[in-house]
């Protein structure tokens, strides 16, 4: 059990987030790719915690907390842009939200 | 004698079953079969107390309305359960054609599944916790949050616009109360300062002047939490007065429309041990656990106690159900976000006060006059007061 | 901390989240997303941090993965039109994959056993969140506030007319 299957493991998870986010057309998964991104963050946190540092001093865990509590409320203000961009285009398509554009 | 043999019958038991192992198995055999002991015992006691509750619900209710409950099947009624049981398992499953089959099976399970869970870290008498885990309370709720999602996995998946309804009003309901729950557990976990249950009711193991047990439920600020707790546990669990995400007359069935069955007996099933989860609970926190009330009582058996409480607030449950009318969704709500929340944080107020007047009896004065003022000042907020005025009649004078 | 344990909670981790990412039926990857956050949990377990792990069930599928399910039924118009996948997106992500997997199997000081572990309480997490951690804490609250009253006011319609 070392360091770098938990890292491989993480990047896997991160690496599945980034396809979530670039190759999807509802913003919803977009937003479920960047919360599965931090996700795999938080478990970096967490290893790099558990396997170098003094492990009396819990640092890992604090910014882990942390970095859920930011992700949760993030999800919040995402999920409500995304319900109010529908009220106004009735579309939740990325694609088509193009108006800025040119 | 206060650790008496018949107090730990059920540990020397299980340690006798696991002496046949502990020859000539690994470590870990032994800790996965000592697992496996404790949830066959947790699943066997709160399967039967669910049987029971079934059939004890219905004579209970029936004679507050002044008949008889069932009483054809067993010595007075009974054997009931073992009916009902029969009549669930040989009824066809009826899915619909259009439900989403994968999500339309996995709802109950998964019910089911989180709460027996919660379960799991309830003390049932001294030493006799199914698993010990330090943030305890926090597995209780993170565990019984998870629930929200499966009661709306069975709703989408009936494909029913009563199903979806009757989801999304349920959640709204749980999401709503989910504070008070949690937030109304806080001055007990300050004033222990642990989420560990067994330390929890260890702190609430002294008797003041001999006599008065050190419950949680006898301060200014434990009484107020332990009915807020109680009524959250009340609207989590989906009990009348509360039930309108089941209500009978308005949706069919809520989000159970779609199941027959075994699928709705193991709602129903995940429903009760929701509720017997809720009182394990409020038992342990507020009501001393396992711990007798009176010193000289300590020689009954220690689950014995716990199951007695357990007990006793089961009946308020079935009394409630059996006394209150269904209230409104939007009544639900404004209780829940004006009235309970400011009265929960109240009570995490009125504990700080209480810990640093030093737990002499002017330390309950003052708790009691913070909560009470609070109450008073949010009945003139909320203007409950009108709605006590002297009722007049416009065409029966 | 067993080898066995891993291999199995890393198959269902990355599963769920292969599924989440490119199932075109939006119930079922939003539900196998919840799955992926009991498999993450199952992780901060196996590494020790017990208290995160309850926290991330908590927050995650207890708040943000009804918050998504909610947004999937509320914007229900064009349900099953999320066609066209974009490969160019596969490709980008196995490079920087790629990319991650050459530098941490290069690191040499990477490949360590874990240390001497001491056990976390949560009281000991506590004392930390309130006596060293104390302005992140009210930061954090300051924040989640703030988030509560935007996203009400994102959503809220506009009763002036």
């Amino acid at each position: 059990m070392t360091l770098s299957i938990f890292l491989i493991v993480s990047a896997a998870l991160f690496s599945i987030g980034l396809l979530a986010a670039l190759s999807r057309r509802h913003a919803i998964f977009i937003l479920i790719g960047i919360e599965m991104m931090l996700a795999a963050a938080n478990i970096n946190f967490i290893a790099f915690w558990r396997f170098t540092a003094t492990p009396t001093q819990p640092i890992g865990v604090m910014v882990a907390i942390f970095a859920i509590a930011i992700a949760a409320a993030e999800a919040a203000v995402g999920l409500a842009m995304v319900i109010a961009v529908y009220r106004h285009f009735r579309s939740t398509n990325v694609d088509q939200l193009n108006q800025l554009k040119g | 004698m206060s650790v008496g043999a018949v107090d730990q019958v059920f540990i020397y038991f299980k340690q006798w079953l696991l002496s046949f192992l502990s020859g000539h198995a690994p470590d870990w055999a032994i800790q996965i079969a000592s697992s496996l002991i404790n949830i066959a015992a947790v699943l066997g006691v709160f399967l039967t107390l669910f049987a029971l509750i079934s059939v004890l619900e219905r004579k209970i209710l029936g004679r507050m309305q002044n008949r008889y409950g069932p009483n054809r099947v067993g010595p007075f009624g009974l054997l009931q359960p073992v009916a009902d049981g029969i009549k669930m398992l040989i009824k066809e499953d009826v899915v619909p054609l259009r439900a989403d089959k994968l999500i339309h099976f996995l709802a109950p399970v998964l019910i089911a599944a989180a709460a027996i869970l919660s379960l799991g870290v309830i003390p049932y008498g001294r030493n006799m916790t199914p698993f010990v885990i330090d943030g305890g309370i926090l597995f209780f709720f993170a565990v019984g949050s998870a629930t929200e999602l499966m009661v709306f996995m069975a709703g989408w998946g009936s494909n029913n616009k009563y199903s979806m309804l009757g989801a999304m009003r349920a959640i709204a309901q749980m999401i709503s109360y989910e504070l008070p729950l949690i937030i109304t557990i806080l001055p007990v976990v300050m004033i222990v300062g642990s989420l560990n249950p067994d330390r929890i009711v260890a702190a609430q193991r002294y008797y003041y002047f001999g006599f008065a047990p050190h419950w949680f439920v006898l301060t200014p600020w434990g009484f107020t939490a332990f009915i807020l707790f109680f009524v959250s546990g009340l609207v989590e669990s989906n009990r009348t007065p509360f039930d309108v995400p089941e209500g009978e007359s308005e949706i069919v069935a809520g989000h159970m429309t779609e199941y027959s069955g075994f699928k709705y007996a193991t709602f129903f099933m995940a429903e009760y041990l929701g509720m017997f989860a809720v009182s394990g609970l409020a038992v342990t926190l507020f009501l001393g656990g396992w711990h007798a009330p009176l010193p000289w009582l300590k020689f009954i058996p220690s689950y014995v106690w716990f199951f007695l409480k357990l007990s006793i607030l089961l009946f308020v449950y079935i009394w409630l159900r059996g006394t209150l009318p269904r209230t409104r969704v939007d009544q639900v709500m404004n209780f829940a976000w004006k009235f309970m929340l400011p009265m929960a944080f109240t009570c995490v107020i009125s504990a700080a006060v209480w810990h640093y007047a030093g737990h002499r009896l002017a330390a309950w004065f003052w708790s009691a006059v913070v909560i009470v003022a609070v109450y008073f000042t949010l009945s003139i907020f909320l203007e409950t007061k009108k709605k006590f005025a002297p009722r007049t009649y416009r065409f029966a004078e | 901390m067993s080898a066995v344990a891993f291999v199995i909670i890393s198959i269902l981790t990355l599963s769920a989240a292969l599924a989440a990412a490119t199932n075109p039926k939006l119930m079922h990857a939003a539900l196998s997303f919840a799955v992926m956050f009991v498999g993450i949990s199952a992780f901060f377990f196996l590494l020790g941090a017990e208290f995160v792990g309850l926290v991330q069930i908590f927050v995650y599928i207890g708040a943000v993965a009804v918050l998504i399910v909610f947004t999937i039924l509320l914007t229900r118009h064009d349900q099953e039109k999320t066609r066209g996948f974009n490969w160019s997106g596969v490709v980008i992500s196995i490079a920087v994959f790629a990319g991650l997997v050459w530098a941490i199997l290069g690191t040499k000081s990477l490949s360590v056993a874990p240390g001497r572990f001491a056990f976390v309480s949560v009281r000991r997490i506590g004392e930390l969140l309130m006596i060293n951690y104390a302005w992140p804490l009210l930061c954090v609250g300051v924040l989640l506030t703030a988030a509560l009253i935007g996203a009400l006011i994102l959503v809220m319609e506009d009763k002036r007319e």
